[in-house]
């Protein structure tokens, strides 16, 4: 299914990977996060023992447990509440989910559940996250105020992140860098920049750089 | 999901049998049937004896022992046979074996193996639960959904903190389920080991009674079990699934 393929992350940089469904990005991710042994190669951390976090396609939270506890059990055992513990108040503050914390999972929209699965990835101090596709089946409106308060957690903590999306626009205004990931058995087939500040990634500018990238990369992009 | 009605027609129910009951009772004028004025009075006659109490804590005991040696050995196979493929394959013979053989077979062995003994009595009753409560739990060893157990691996979960929160909430409908089922086949099993080799208990009165023809005692003593069941239904099992599935809305209010 892959191939050759290798990348490299930038530490504290966000990431996009891109690439048309079923090209074997979400195989990509579950090889950084241990869950597919099944392949041959090497990952490479700078530092071991790194804290690895994951937000998946679907929120994943245990339905018997409250929101609040969902997120405490993702903590390790001690240092829930020694120094360096994080400041909970504070995450669910940020994500808008101070008032759902006792209520249990199935008492929550898809939003919420999703914003539930970014408070427990964050709330382990990731040195890198890993997020697969993480706002797919959203409305626009919902999915947009989550990308808003993605960055703003990813500016807050200094992680590195690497987000997989079939969603172009979504990987343009979110990413630092994208990788395009296409063929049979699949590779990176195009490693872009994203040089524009974020505040810029709109309207003229953000059209411009589309129709350049669909140049560059039209069986990716437009796939 | 009927509302008020329900509780005045189940009560209406019960009135109808009884009524029934009399009637025959009635009809036959035999001391073989009595009617449930004459149950009562037995009822009430050993109670005040403390004998019924005594027999029924003592068979009570033997039920609590053999369900929860059962459920914990059934349990752990289960889970195990569930998740490992060849252990499956190598088990699994065994269990449709052990399922196939009449609890009276069982019984008798165990009696002559390990002698008329409480062990004896009680390891014939679990023997006989056992293989449900295998089978029963294997399928919920299968249900149990990865992506969850991929979420914990991710996160770095114990052993511990797997097990009891992500593993054992989602076998606890099947522990549930093989727990219902089997306190009612236990306390039947019991009742027969009683008869065959115990000196004491609700099995060995009701076969004293027999004995001595009187059918008065023997549905006293039976009814008097099938309440104290009703009652462990009712003040334990039920009140404990709801706490369990609190955060289920809606199975609560309709398992009740």
């Amino acid at each position: 299914m892959l191939r050759d393929l290798a990348f490299e992350l930038v530490p504290e940089t966000f990431t996009c990977l891109i690439g048309p469904s079923g090209c074997g990005k979400t195989t990509t991710l579950r090889i950084l996060l241990g869950l597919d042994r099944d392949f041959s190669g090497r990952i490479e951390l700078p530092a071991p023992g790194l804290r690895l976090a994951a937000v998946f396609q679907e929120p994943r939270l245990l339905p018997w447990r409250t929101v609040e506890q969902n997120v405490r059990l993702a903590l390790p055992a001690e240092g829930t509440q020694a120094a360096g513990a994080p400041d909970l108040d504070r995450l669910f503050a940020t994500l808008g989910l101070q008032d759902s914390r006792r209520l249990y999972p199935d008492e929550l929209s898809l939003g919420l559940a999703r914003r539930v699965a970014l408070a427990r990835a964050f709330a382990v101090m990731p040195d890198i996250l890993l997020l697969d596709e993480p706002f797919v089946s959203l409305d626009e409106h919902t999915a947009d105020r989550l990308r808003a308060l993605l960055l703003e957690l990813w500016r807050q903590r200094a992680t590195t992140v690497l987000m997989v999306t079939h969603n172009i626009r979504e990987a343009v205004r979110l990413a630092d860098r994208l990788l395009m990931m296409n063929g049979r058995p699949a590779r990176i087939v195009g490693d872009v920049a994203v040089p524009l500040p974020r505040a810029a990634r709109c309207g003229e500018t953000l059209r411009c750089f589309l129709q350049d990238l669909n140049r560059e990369h039209p069986e990716t992009v437009l796939a | 999901m009927e509302g008020p009605t329900r509780t005045p027609l189940r009560l209406l129910s019960i009135l109808g049998f009884l009524a029934l009951w009399t009637l025959a009772a009635w009809f036959a004028a035999s001391p073989e049937v009595p009617g449930p004025l004459a149950v009562l009075d037995v009822v009430l006659r050993e109670a005040a004896s403390g004998e019924l109490f005594y027999h029924l804590a003592v068979t009570l005991a033997r039920v609590a022992a053999a369900f929860l040696i059962a459920m914990f050995i059934g349990t752990a196979v289960g889970v195990a046979m569930g998740q490992r493929h060849n252990l499956n394959r190598v088990l699994d013979p065994w269990i449709i074996l052990l399922l196939n053989i009449p609890a009276l077979v069982v019984i008798v062995l165990c009696y002559i193996w390990i002698g008329l003994t409480e062990v004896a009595a009680i390891a014939a009753v679990a023997i006989n639960k056992i293989p449900n409560v295998v089978v029963t739990l294997r399928e919920g060893a299968r249900a149990l959904d990865p992506k969850l157990a991929e979420m914990a691996q991710v996160f770095r979960f114990s052993r511990g903190r797997l097990l009891r929160h992500v593993v054992l909430p989602q076998l606890l409908p099947f522990i549930a389920a093989a727990g219902r089922s089997g306190l009612a086949l236990i306390w039947k099993i019991v009742l027969v080991v009683e008869l065959l080799g115990r000196s004491n208990g609700v099995g060995f009165q009701i076969h004293l009674y027999f004995q001595l023809f009187d059918v008065a005692a023997i549905l006293g003593y039976a009814l008097a079990f099938v309440c104290v069941m009703l009652f462990i239904e009712f003040l334990v099992v039920q009140p404990l699934e709801a706490h369990l599935n609190r955060w289920r809305p809606r199975a609560a209010s309709s398992a009740a």
